[in-house]
């Protein structure tokens, strides 16, 4: 069935009781062409990607929970491109354009929302590299804006530009960013995928893969052995216990990263507002909640729940920056796994098992790649070769001396 | 999270910060001939275990030691904690 508004109205005046299910539940196959284990965003989506761009008609998603409990569900729904790297800026670039373009795409309404992203400085050395970063975007064709103290008074009146220990100097802005439903990227990319023929196969989970001779031709789940010819891994917060499955050992921790909504309240907060720091960021959701966070908590975990440090950290920085914020009550708070890579960037590529592909180490910020993750991982497993956009995105990258870190902080995870 | 400090008892987790896997105690011999390899190894590979892990833990607010750290990943449970110093000598470090 196509939404539409007419579809909505029709609909209504028939009780609403005319909506069938989105996607199938059909029991698994023996085989398959491609099976993509973890049905998160990147799963989905690569999924989708495959059976509609690269017109593979044999393909599965084995999740083992339900589709969108993982991190596509959790984050806290930002969008942008405004990274400094080669190897980053135009994969995040082709993402924001799939997101511009996504709803009609899917016949979904993703409430993709393009309301600016602005990241804040305080220092001069600081709007240096911001300025520097803001070019870098645009010799890559993105828009980037910097706002000096004034442009940001009238956009941000309600900021704190006179803390003392962070004066607030400006922003650099990217008008095109913005915040997207998260749970409705999952079901889109799911009614999608489902519709071009893909078996969504939930409460499946992958406990190890079918291997001999170096060769990978299948997963074992416990519905039984699922054979294919080739298989794709995204499973984000568990890449590594995962691919340990497959005796490999990757250049990830996995950390938590916590999100929190406020109760709602009047609109006030225009886009997405990042004070980096002092650990915070925030955005206002459509229901009026201030939807926020800050830094991952630090330390190697699998446990999808943070600790009260964090929660101080994030809400004092959050008080700093916003004064009037601290009269408003918290309502709901989690944590999502996140895999963290020992140089902030994530990996899309073949691994030294024929047959076995991965994609992962998406840190804090792979909800806004899920689009362009979904063609590079499709691309990958549909031709053996990597998307244009994803070629630095190598498993041997750390060997070789070409990591992308954004930051500089070398091989330490939790200061990405 | 409280972490037992062998000296000073029960501190609360805020007071130290992070590093990683207590294997970085091993680092590897920069002559040998596959130090290349083992680098790599050492610095970027991690097991990431699911459970018990030993990690190393800095207790900068406080009498600036650094200890080994077993906590189980799934429960955030700290089942022991030693000095990182006797764990490097006990494990065959000489300094
Ligand atoms: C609190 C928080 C806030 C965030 N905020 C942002 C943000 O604002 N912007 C942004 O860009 N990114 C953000 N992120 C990061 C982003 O959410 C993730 O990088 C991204 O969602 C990961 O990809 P995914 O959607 O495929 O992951 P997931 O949704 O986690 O999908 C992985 C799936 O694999 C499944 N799985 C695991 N093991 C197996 C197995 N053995 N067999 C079968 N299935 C398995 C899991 O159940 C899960 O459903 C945030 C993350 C968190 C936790």
């Amino acid at each position: 069935m196509r939404n539409s508004a007419f579809q909505v109205f029709k609909q209504a005046l028939q009780g609403d009781v005319g909506w069938k299910p989105v996607w199938r539940s059909p029991d698994p196959k023996p085989e398959y062409d491609f099976i993509i284990v973890g049905g998160g965003g990147h799963g989905l989506a690569t999924a989708y990607y495959l059976a509609k761009k690269y017109r593979q008609a044999n393909v599965a998603v084995l999740e083992k929970g339900w589709i969108g409990s993982g991190n596509v569900g959790r984050n806290t729904t930002i969008i942008r491109s405004n990274y400094l790297l080669d190897g980053n800026e135009p994969f995040y670039e082709f993402s924001m354009k799939l997101w511009e373009g996504l709803e009609q795409e899917l016949n979904y309404n993703a409430m993709v929302s393009q309301r600016g992203i602005i990241n804040l400085f305080h220092t001069d050395s600081q709007r240096d590299a911001f300025v520097r970063r803001g070019n870098a975007m645009r010799l890559n064709g993105v828009d980037a804006v910097l706002l000096d103290r004034e442009a940001l008074r009238k956009e941000c009146p309600f900021l704190n530009f006179d803390n003392a220990r962070f004066p607030i100097l400006g922003g650099l802005s990217q008008p095109r960013g913005g915040t997207v439903r998260h749970d409705a990227v999952a079901w889109g990319y799911a009614r999608g995928a489902d519709q071009h023929g893909v078996d969504i196969i939930q409460n499946c989970e992958a406990t190890g893969f079918l291997i001999s001779d170096g060769v990978c031709t299948g997963v074992a789940t416990p519905r039984g052995q699922i054979r294919a010819k080739k298989v794709g891994v995204a499973v984000a917060g568990s890449s590594s216990r995962v691919m340990a499955k497959a005796g490999m050992r990757l250049p990830i921790e996995s950390h938590v990263l916590q999100a929190f909504v406020s109760e709602g309240l009047k609109p006030i907060i225009p886009g997405v507002v990042t004070f980096g720091a002092g650990h915070f960021y925030v955005s206002q959701s459509n229901k009026g909640g201030l939807v926020f966070g800050g830094d991952i908590d630090g330390y190697n975990t699998y446990a999808q729940r943070g600790n009260l440090p964090t929660v101080e950290d994030v809400c004092e920085g959050g008080v700093a920056i916003m004064p009037m914020i601290g009269r408003a009550r918290l309502l709901r708070m989690w944590g999502g796994v996140v895999d963290m890579s020992m140089d902030g960037s994530p990996i899309i590529d073949k691994t030294h098992i024929e047959g076995l592909y991965f994609n992962g180490g998406w840190c804090y910020g792979g909800f806004k790649a899920t689009p362009a993750s979904g063609v590079a991982f499709a691309h990958l497993l549909a031709t053996d070769s990597p998307h244009e956009t994803a070629t630095a995105y190598r498993f041997d990258r750390f060997s070789r001396g070409y990591m992308i870190d954004e930051k500089g902080m070398g091989a330490q995870p939790n200061l990405h | 999270m409280i972490i037992t400090h062998p000296v000073l008892g029960p501190r609360d987790a805020q007071e130290f910060t992070y590093l990683g896997d207590a294997s970085l105690i091993h680092r590897p011999d920069p002559e040998a001939d596959d130090a290349t390899g083992a680098f790599h190894e050492y610095l970027y590979q991690r097991e990431n275990i699911a459970g018990e892990h030993r990690e190393l833990w800095f207790h900068e607010q406080g009498d600036r030691s650094w200890l080994v750290v077993t906590r189980n990943t799934l429960t955030h449970e700290v089942l022991d904690v030693e000095f990182a110093n006797d764990v490097a000598r006990r494990e065959g470090r000489s300094q």
